[in-house]
């Protein structure tokens, strides 16, 4: 089965006053048809901008400047805006982080819900309406036909991210990039939310890429999981695979610092120090200064992205071993 | 909405009353208005004479108290050289400015937003920079210096369109009207565009800057996942946002263009309000300065009022507070 989405050594610079700062660099990532994949790291560790790249929503002063991106077998990088558009919308979609300010608080849902649809579809004022009712309904907000004439400001935060979600889903898209929706809202309303998404993501074969700095989310949601840092794939591979046995420093101290039950009374593992500014990234690996693990070696040149059998990668010279002792 | 409604014409009348206290008074420590209107050989007799017949011979609070009486009976005084009800003769001048006023408005407008958005969409464009130059001109350059040379340019050596008047009129409901006829609209565009001028500037400022800030939220960038072209993006999504400060502040700058037209008004001998007001202030003709005045309060709270109306049909999280106060 051909992979929905593939990307290849994706770079995207953006232009500031010190020089051209890398926010990804080389980024691989491989989604197929129906898969979940969770997008995990830090603020700036560039999952928020591999998610617009997908997307072609790359704004000045940021630029793509290496790798492919190729959806559904077709070339996205330097694709015209006017063709990217006809995909936007209909055959990806995306949703994004705070539900407040998603939706445009001067526009009823029924204005914004309806040229979602008239923007791919010759259809009539009426039988679009009809189906953003049927998409409200669908994402779980009673009597839809009322709450279309409502404005955004009138629903409740996880209210709005349903509403996005409908929108997003309008045209049965073949991939949703999915921003941290639900970081901004409440743990109930977050695990519905993921739920009602799997679900129908489930129903139409809807490929998922969950962008997250959450691991909990990951750990419940994805099939695939993929690990970033400093603008890199820092490791990549089944979730279950990653998680119980990560091979990268980084990733185990991603998970060490997730409060868990069957820590209790141990103080929470933390990584010290602070994510590299970009402008600035240290030679070689770019974790080494946090890194317990690393050595002279590490900080000469940056690792390559080293496979394994069971579909992982990773970018380190000193892993982890499934039992956590130094290879 | 009812309660606000009452509240509001507190204020209002508040207003009023403040107002008129002060331009009254302000207005009797002004020269003498018996010295402009008596015959310049009149004795004093004769000049006691008029002061008496108009009421000027009174101790300041007597006339207050009388003004103030008058005014809730809806009577703000005869003018002292027409000898009419000074309300009538401000109110005969009033459809040519607001004429004039509804023109400058709709072109500050028309060349306000386009071009304010144009400069926040590419602000570091030539043309985004090119606009913003030329605000400032518009902010800077005086507005008598651009009517006269407006008419330097366009009627003296051009002679596209005239120097001053109002033109023809025809009569609507009863109020002459000039921009129904062609040669009203000839007189029309150099004084509507010289009062334009400086709205245009402020238009542009506010439009730019609504753009530039409203391109970079979360619903631009989700309008554009969801395959919307650029342009409903931006005559929908962008423009109504950025109207509500728009409307907000050229409500107010209405007011000041119904009311302080007088320098366009003067420059190009336009028989609006304004003119009426500089004749008087130079005739010492108090009635009509205070009447004017307290038009002018009065025009200031109903547009206020009538932007609050505005601004809540067009900002969704107005409309719905107001309900519940």
């Amino acid at each position: 089965m051909s992979p929905v989405l593939e990307v290849r050594d994706l770079a995207v610079s953006f232009g500031t006053r010190e020089g051209a700062v890398r926010a990804v660099d080389g980024v691989s990532l491989t989604v197929k048809r129906g898969e979940v994949l969770g997008l995990v790291g830090e603020s700036g560790s560039g999952k928020s901008v591999t998610g617009l790249s997908i997307m072609g929503l790359i704004d000045a002063p940021g630029r793509i400047t290496a790798g492919s991106i190729k959806f559904e077998g077709r070339e996205l990088v330097g694709l015209p805006e006017k063709e990217l558009r006809t995909l936007r919308g209909r055959r990806i979609a995306m949703i994004f982080q705070d539900p407040m300010t998603t939706l445009n608080p001067v526009l009823r849902v029924d204005t914004q819900m309806i040229e979602a649809i008239r923007a791919h579809e010759a259809v009539s004022e009426k039988a679009a309406r009809d189906r953003a009712a049927r998409a409200l309904a669908r994402v779980g907000i009673p009597s839809p036909e009322e709450r279309l004439q409502s404005y955004p400001h009138q629903f409740s935060g996880g209210m709005r991210q349903r509403v996005a979600i409908a929108i997003a889903l309008l045209h049965g898209p073949a991939l949703l990039v999915a921003d941290e929706p639900t970081t901004a809202l409440d743990v109930t309303i977050q695990a519905q939310i993921l739920a009602e998404v799997q679900q129908l993501c489930a129903e139409t074969g809807t490929a998922l890429v969950w962008v997250t700095h959450d691991l909990a989310v990951v750990a419940g949601l994805a099939d695939r999981i993929a690990v970033m840092y400093a603008g890199r794939i820092v490791e990549d591979g089944p979730v279950d695979g990653v998680l119980d046995s990560p091979r990268h420093p980084y990733t185990a101290g991603l998970i060490g610092s997730v409060p868990s039950r069957n820590r209790r009374g141990s103080p929470l593992a933390q990584i010290p120090g602070m994510t590299p500014s970009l402008a600035n990234l240290p030679p070689g690996c770019a974790f080494a200064p946090r890194c317990p693990r690393a050595d002279a070696a590490c900080r000469i040149e940056a690792p390559p992205l080293l496979a394994e059998t069971g579909g992982r990668a990773f970018r380190c010279i000193h892993p982890l071993t499934a039992e956590g002792v130094a290879a | 909405m009812l309660v606000y409604f009452i509240r509001r014409l507190g204020q209002a009348a508040l207003v009023v009353a403040v107002m008129g206290a002060i331009v009254f008074v302000s207005i009797y420590m002004v020269g003498n208005p018996v010295d402009v209107l008596a015959n310049p050989n009149a004795d004093a007799k004769e000049m006691a004479e008029i002061a008496g017949r108009l009421g000027l011979d009174k101790p300041l609070h007597e006339q207050f108290a009388l003004f103030v009486w008058n005014a809730l009976h809806g009577d703000l005084g005869r003018s002292f050289v027409f000898n009419e009800p000074a309300l009538k003769l401000i109110i005969q001048r009033m459809p040519a400015t607001l004429e004039l006023a509804f023109a400058a408005l709709i072109v500050s407008v028309l060349i306000g937003i386009p071009l304010g958005m144009l400069a926040g969409l590419w602000p570091h464009s030539v043309w985004g920079r090119g606009i913003m130059t030329g605000s400032i001109l518009g902010f800077s350059l005086p507005n008598f210096w651009i009517g006269l040379m407006l008419i330097l340019l366009f009627a003296v050596q051009l002679r596209w369109l005239p120097s001053g008047g109002r033109g023809e009129t025809v009569t609507v409901l009863g109020v002459p009207v000039s921009f129904l006829t062609v040669d009203g609209l000839r007189h029309l565009v150099l004084p509507a565009f010289t009062l334009a001028l400086y709205k245009a500037a402020l238009v542009i400022r506010l439009a730019r800057a609504g753009t530039r800030e409203a391109m970079l939220q979360d619903y631009v960038r989700f309008a554009r996942a969801k395959g919307l072209s650029p342009s409903r993006i931006i005559l929908v999504h962008v423009l109504k946002n950025i109207m509500i400060p728009i409307t907000t502040v050229l409500g107010l700058e209405f007011g000041g263009m119904i009311a302080f037209a007088v320098v366009t008004e003067t420059v190009f001998a336009y028989p609006g309000m304004g003119k009426l007001l500089i004749d008087s202030i130079g005739r010492l003709d108090r009635p009509i300065i205070v009447a004017y005045l307290m038009m002018v309060v009065v025009v200031f709270v109903v547009i206020n009022f009538v932007v609050d109306l505005i601004y809540a049909a067009l900002d969704p999280r107005v409309r719905l507070s107001e309900q519940g106060s």
